[in-house]
């Protein structure tokens, strides 16, 4: 009794923790309200509340629209012959140039995948140009295609949000993307060991991994941006030519606009070369050439001209992971932002617009 | 008793037109309501708000309670709705398809395959549910339509044109199907057609929309009322003199004159249209055959949605745009 009086004494009133009152249990109707209870609870959504799951089924379902599909199966095969077009003119390069080295050179796996010569292109090279096709190809009718025949308004009567069939367009595309890429790479990789007995370290895994995870939002940003396209245009033979159109300008036109302004700027201020570097480093296939040649030639010490202070006294080594992904993080920050970028538009657009029918 | 679908001054504009202008409706639990009206009336566009797909400008909805501007999510999750020309995925079966849809109201896999199978044979389509949708026939599609709002075991369903491109038969069995739902399940039914028999055939309630308004609504007979006045009536009347020719309609005023008030006679082929205040068949067939007529035809005509219809249309040729 004494103590208790100290304490409700000595601690203010109000930092006493106040119980609910219990109410006494009334066994009798408890099963009815547990049943009760649980009925509000799946019955009732509060706001936020979905039955989880769903939006995995959705992406399962495009998963495997995309795997059905005639497209896939055509992209998949180019995709399989820059693969072998890389090994063979890799192993044409290894074995006429770099056959003397082969025993000193630590990175003899990742040559693979950069070797050129002949005017034939390496692997990489390669991706950067199919890889846009491949994005382009996986969603320049996401959307518009199901509205037109007229089942993306069945699904959206069904009780989820409206985002998750947008979401579920690009994670299911992006999955799609990784695992050929994945697969791809350990095949060439593979075909490597038993051609030409070339055993990664695990340090050249690692750089592998990290040219598929780069080329992963490399062509999820075409992903995106067909995408996008998809939600403006109501015709898929539109979307489709957009993105076409958005892929030429970049790999074609953008870089004979910037050599023509770099030299119209230059000639009045100079500096040509850092001109057209930055109006360069706004594509985003330049910073994926960047960012994965740094990545798979460790050799690579700088992406801009050096003057002779910076390289006095370097040693011309290779740089280890963590140093060549320091290089690159600007470029590789840049290719997620502008995947985003181009989602997050696509996203607005989509979740502002009124649903008709057709 | 509390209607489970409940709408009060609904309004929805696209831009300066006006697609449904204070809309009142209120359709009681296990009534089939028919949503009339021609194409562009905002039909599509309130079914739309009623399952939450649309925005409202102004007004409220709820269906079995729940609001359809707060809880679109639950309304999906209740309500079963075919969309106008409802689209499946062609590639896949019509199996996988209501399996994808069970799954997304979050029945489990093994689940689903059993609900859709029910399904399949509650709509008719037994044996169908391995076959691929591209090769079904449009009447195949719509019970599979049908099927698919029936995932949800809801109360009420929401068809938008379900009739629409059907043959006659596809048509009736179509309906009869939706009947056997509402009387069988206690289904609630709303659907919208601008095709009037249909409505005519299985709806208790009619409402008649156009430009985003309801111009009448009721029983097919108390719109009757409604639109032509009470006093309205028609005789289809076909009866030769002894002579063997048509009566006028100058000798059928003669002869009712005083014991029956005709509003109006209309000679048609072959036979006269007669409107009257009261239903008297066998007063006039009796005065008739009395008077030595020979009596071939007559018949009380009532107004069915088409004259209602075409009536409105008659006399609002330019609908109310203001």
């Amino acid at each position: 009794m004494k103590f208790t009086n100290v304490i409700s004494k000595t601690i203010p009133n109000h930092y006493m923790p106040k119980w609910p009152r219990m109410k006494p249990l009334d066994f009798g109707s408890l099963g009815s309200d547990l049943i009760e209870n649980f009925k509000a609870l799946t019955h009732n959504y509060a706001p936020g509340y979905l039955p989880r799951g769903i939006f995995r089924v959705v992406v399962e379902k495009e998963i495997s629209d995309h795997i059905k599909s005639w497209r896939f199966i055509i992209l998949a095969g180019i995709l399989i012959l820059t693969g072998i077009g890389a090994v063979l003119s890799a192993y044409q390069t290894i074995s006429t140039s770099l056959e003397a080295s082969r025993w000193e050179d630590p990175f003899f796996s990742l040559r693979l995948f950069t070797a050129a010569e002949n005017g034939l292109p390496s692997f990489h090279m390669l991706i950067s140009l199919m890889g846009p096709l491949l994005g382009i190809g996986l969603a320049f009718d996401a959307i518009n295609a199901e509205q037109i025949r007229g089942t993306s308004y069945r699904v959206l009567a069904q009780p989820i949000p409206r985002d998750y069939w947008i979401n579920a367009k690009l994670i299911a595309a992006l999955a799609v993307v990784s695992v050929l890429l994945l697969a791809i790479t350990l095949c060439v990789m593979g075909s490597g060991m038993i051609l030409l007995g070339a055993i990664p370290s695990i340090e050249e895994f690692w750089r592998l991994l990290g040219f598929v995870v780069i080329s992963t939002f490399y062509i999820g940003f075409w992903i995106s941006l067909a995408l996008l396209f998809s939600i403006i245009f109501k015709q898929p033979a539109t979307s489709a030519l957009a993105s076409v159109a958005a892929w030429l300008f970049v790999t074609v036109f953008y870089s004979i606009l910037v050599t023509m302004m770099g030299q119209m700027v230059s000639s009045m201020r100079g500096g040509y070369l850092v001109w057209t570097r930055s109006l360069m480093s706004l594509l985003p296939s330049q910073l994926y050439s960047d960012a994965v040649s740094v990545i798979l030639i460790p050799e690579i010490r700088s992406l801009g001209p050096l003057n002779t202070a910076q390289t006095y006294g370097a040693i011309p080594s290779p740089l280890p992971i963590g140093q060549s992904v320091l290089l690159v993080w600007p470029q590789i920050t840049g290719i997620i932002a502008l995947c985003l970028l181009c989602f997050a538009i696509s996203y607005r657009i989509y979740m502002r617009r009124e649903i008709r029918s057709r | 008793m509390k209607p489970i679908i409940e709408i009060s001054r609904l309004c929805k504009n696209y831009g300066k037109h006006r697609a449904v202008n204070q809309l009142d409706l209120s359709i009681q639990q296990g009534e089939i309501y028919g949503l009339l009206g021609p194409n562009g009336a905002g039909k599509s566009t309130t079914i739309l708000m009623l399952m939450g797909l649309s925005e409202p400008d102004s007004g409220s909805i709820s269906i079995d309670g729940i609001d359809a501007k707060r809880q679109p999510l639950l309304i999906r999750k209740k309500v079963g709705f075919l969309p106008e020309n409802v689209a499946f995925y062609e590639d896949m079966s019509a199996l996988e398809n209501l399996i994808f849809t069970c799954r997304l109201n979050g029945i489990t896999r093994d689940q689903a395959m059993k609900v859709s199978q029910s399904l399949l044979n509650k709509v008719g389509l037994e044996g169908r549910g391995q076959q691929k949708v591209s090769t079904f026939s449009r009447g195949m599609r719509q019970r599979l339509g049908l099927a698919d709002c029936l995932v949800k075991d809801p109360r009420v369903i929401i068809l938008d044109e379900p009739t629409l491109g059907l043959d006659p038969i596809g048509v009736a069995e179509l309906l009869e199907l939706i009947k056997d739902l509402n009387e069988k399940e206690g289904i609630t039914v709303l659907l919208s057609s601008h095709h009037l028999h249909e409505v005519q055939k299985i709806c208790h309630r009619v409402g008649i929309f156009v430009e985003g308004q309801k111009l009448a609504e009721g029983t097919i007979n108390s719109l009757a009322d409604q639109l032509f006045g009470p006093q309205s009536f028609t005789l289809e009347l076909e009866a030769y003199s002894s002579d063997n020719e048509l009566i006028t309609p100058e000798q059928i005023k003669r002869l009712t004159k005083g014991q029956y008030e005709i509003l109006k006679v209309l000679e048609k082929s072959g036979c006269l249209l007669l409107t009257m205040s009261q239903e008297n068949v066998s007063g006039i067939a009796k005065l008739l055959i009395e008077q030595g007529y020979r009596l071939e035809k007559l018949l009380p005509k009532k107004p069915g949605l088409d004259e209602i219809y075409q009536r409105y249309f008659q006399d609002h040729p330019q609908p109310l745009y203001a």
